[in-house]
């Protein structure tokens, strides 16, 4: 038996709506695993890709160094990457933080906050945190991303509809009902 | 390059350091005993200042997408606190059952979603088990009948979900004063189809959960755990009450630390400790101090802290859990799930009374706000535990400020305390092995904790677990799936 084609899958700065998306084909799962295997995803326990990956999912934009690194990685292993929702596409709501300083964030979270109990006055800070962007960045404007997949999330039809073409080799064909969100 | 300032901040060009979502740490003495066990939470978002002049409406549409698992939790918490800023005590009963059906709705399908997706397989194959195929993807290919159960047990939640706030992830259906939607009789009946099949099957849930509990108890007695306090909502006469209710604290041993505190006021009993080497802040009872006041919550302390459960299944299911330990709070870490699958129960018991209530078809959907507030409150009882929304809000209706307590971050020293007690008690020598791994990620499951609010990783956080000496360096290190690089 041929060897099934991979699907990675990525979260970066989201808030795992479009995973769940994803998981909301509801049984369609168990025909999802007899076309494909899953490779680097939160929703297994592989950390490191195993091989090859016909197709990468992406959530979330980055807003990290480690979102940035991983977004790279995904590039390399995977012949399609795919933006995933608002925030892999255009930052979605974490970006709302690229009008402020970044220091004011962290001034409210972490200073002003009305049950802040902080007498050492210190910030998390620990090299043990991976650095923080200045600003949420587009997933494409860190990588070339193949395709876009609208929705905040995508629904699970649009999900659907999108990665069983892509696996068969036909044309994606997104009719409106699947595109238009909210 | 790195251009750091403080707070570390880069300027895009990425650079290659830790790694992995969840992060934790140990700390040794000098005699090479675990002095500490840290888990980091790496994710910032400054969702507490980017909201700020935001139109207080838009707020629990826009909140929601702080967390894409639990979405109905952030939605309702921030439309409570907005009914009270628009200046409604009362939500008409359509509007207010209705959401009481989107929050039950929720709890069950995120209930549903946890054991069955991302804790059965530590259950069936065992904490031991190749973590290839100890997943949910295993599940499905060796027990397609519960991988099933699962999928159309959360299926059904997240229809209830779609059903009154017409989407099933980050949906609009509260609005401050109410509801946009009530439910039709069609949809209603087409609920009633698959009640009683979710009812059989919560039931074998407990009975599946809590077999799982003791017969394995002397193992997981000790497993992780350890005594605290407890914390959470209860309604007036002590009943749980996973909507609305009243703050109750509780010592180990079932002590009132404080009893039904109108949660207005929480600041003034809570506070939240910043620590350098996590985003995520460390909640405590601020009468005991950040040493001794730090408690837990969600469905494990739920079931401590309430007196009762108002459904007839799942309050037998309470008093069988409560024998366990003569009454007395439980404080196993593994109990967890047997309480989170109690919580099931009683969720889809008030699934079936909420959709034989005629009111559900009513068409008083939203109260009318007679003086503005420019602060408030909303809490819920969300699935992971105590859900905190606080917000102040202009005469221009703008959000000035906004306080937000999550869930998972109450949990936050329970889980380093599980994950301390887990090194402690299975850490030989300096070497993390895969044993040491898989013990550390199960303890940390136990809490459920919502990695999208906190780190974002459902669950299944691809760990690094890192072991320091005295002087701080690092002695070992282990990442799942890659060999250990020392
Ligand atoms: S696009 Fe929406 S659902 Fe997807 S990660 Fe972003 S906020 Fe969440």
């Amino acid at each position: 038996m041929a060897a099934k084609p991979k699907v990675a899958t990525a979260s970066l700065a989201g808030c795992f709506g479009c995973h769940m998306s994803i998981l909301d084909i509801d049984e369609r799962i168990l025909d999802l695993i007899e076309l494909i295997d899953f490779d680097k995803s939160p929703i297994d326990d592989l950390k490191e890709f195993t091989g090859r990956c016909a197709i990468g999912l992406i959530e979330g934009g980055c807003c990290n160094e480690e979102n940035v690194r991983n977004l790279i990685e995904f590039r390399k292993h995977c012949d399609l990457l795919i933006s995933v929702g608002e925030c892999a596409i255009c930052g979605g709501i974490p970006a709302l933080r690229n009008t402020l300083p970044l220091q004011e964030c962290f001034d409210e979270a972490y200073k002003h906050g009305p049950t802040v109990y902080n007498p050492s006055g210190q910030y998390p800070n620990d090299p043990d945190l991976p650095l923080i962007l200045n600003k949420v960045y587009p997933c494409h404007e860190v990588v070339k991303i193949d395709y876009h997949l609208q929705g905040c999330p995508p629904s699970a039809d649009t999900i659907w509809a999108a990665l069983t073409a892509l696996l068969t080799g036909k044309p994606v064909q997104l009719p409106y009902e699947l595109i238009k969100y909210d | 390059m790195v251009k750091t300032t403080h707070p570390r901040k880069i300027i895009i060009e990425p650079v290659t350091r830790v790694e992995g979502h969840g992060k934790v740490t140990i700390l040794l003495d000098e005699h090479r005993k675990v002095q500490q066990a840290r888990l980091h939470i790496v994710e910032f978002r400054g969702f507490e200042r980017f909201i700020q002049g935001r139109p207080y409406w838009e707020v629990p549409v826009l909140v929601q997408r702080l967390c894409g698992i639990c979405p109905v939790s952030h939605h309702l918490a921030a439309a409570k606190a907005m009914d009270l800023i628009a200046g409604v005590d009362q939500l008409p009963p359509t509007a207010e059952k209705m959401r009481r059906l989107m929050h039950y709705g929720q709890m069950f399908q995120s209930h549903a979603l946890h054991f069955f997706h991302l804790v059965s397989p530590d259950l069936l194959f065992g904490f031991d088990a190749d973590p290839a195929i100890r997943n949910v993807i295993g599940v499905a290919r060796q027990f397609p009948h519960l991988a099933v159960q699962g999928v159309m047990m959360r299926k059904y939640g997240q229809e209830l979900i779609k059903a009154t706030a017409g989407k099933k992830i980050h949906g609009t259906g509260a609005i401050p004063g109410g509801i946009n939607k009530n439910l039709s009789i069609a949809e209603r009946d087409e609920f009633l189809k698959d009640l009683d099949q979710m009812l059989k099957w919560s039931r074998e849930s407990v009975a599946l959960a809590k077999e799982y509990t003791v017969t394995h108890l002397k193992e997981l007695v000790d497993f992780g755990s350890f005594e605290s306090n407890h914390f959470g909502l209860v309604r007036k006469d002590g009943a749980m009450d996973l909507y609305h209710g009243n703050l109750r604290a509780i010592t180990a041993d079932g002590q009132k630390i404080f009893d039904q505190v109108d949660y207005q006021t929480y600041a003034d009993y809570l506070a939240e400790e910043v620590k350098p080497w996590s985003y995520m802040k460390f909640p405590f009872i601020q009468s005991l101090g950040p040493d001794r006041g730090w408690y837990r919550v969600g469905p494990l302390a739920r079931i401590n802290t309430c007196d009762f459960i108002d459904t007839p299944e799942a309050e037998g299911a309470r008093q069988e859990l409560m024998a366990l330990t003569q009454g007395k709070p439980n404080n196993i870490t593994m109990a967890y799930h047997w309480a989170r699958m109690i919580e099931l129960l009683h969720s889809i018991e008030k699934i079936k009374d909420l959709l034989h209530d005629p009111d559900l078809q009513g068409v008083e959907l939203r109260a009318q706000g007679r003086t503005r507030r420019s602060h408030a409150v909303g809490m819920i009882e969300a699935p992971r535990g105590t859900l905190i929304h606080d917000y102040e809000v202009n005469e221009q209706d703008q959000v000035t400020r906004c306080n937000l307590i999550v869930s998972t971050t109450h949990n936050n020293t329970p889980m380093n305390r599980a994950v301390e007690k887990v090194a402690r008690d299975f850490l030989s020598g300096t070497e993390v092995t895969e044993g040491l791994l898989n013990r550390i990620e199960v303890a940390i499951r136990a809490y459920d904790p919502c990695l999208s609010c906190a780190t974002h990783a459902m669950g299944r956080m691809p760990l690094t677990v890192e072991i320091q000496d005295a002087q701080g360096i690092r002695v070992h290190r282990r990442t799942r799936g890659v060999d250990p690089d020392v």
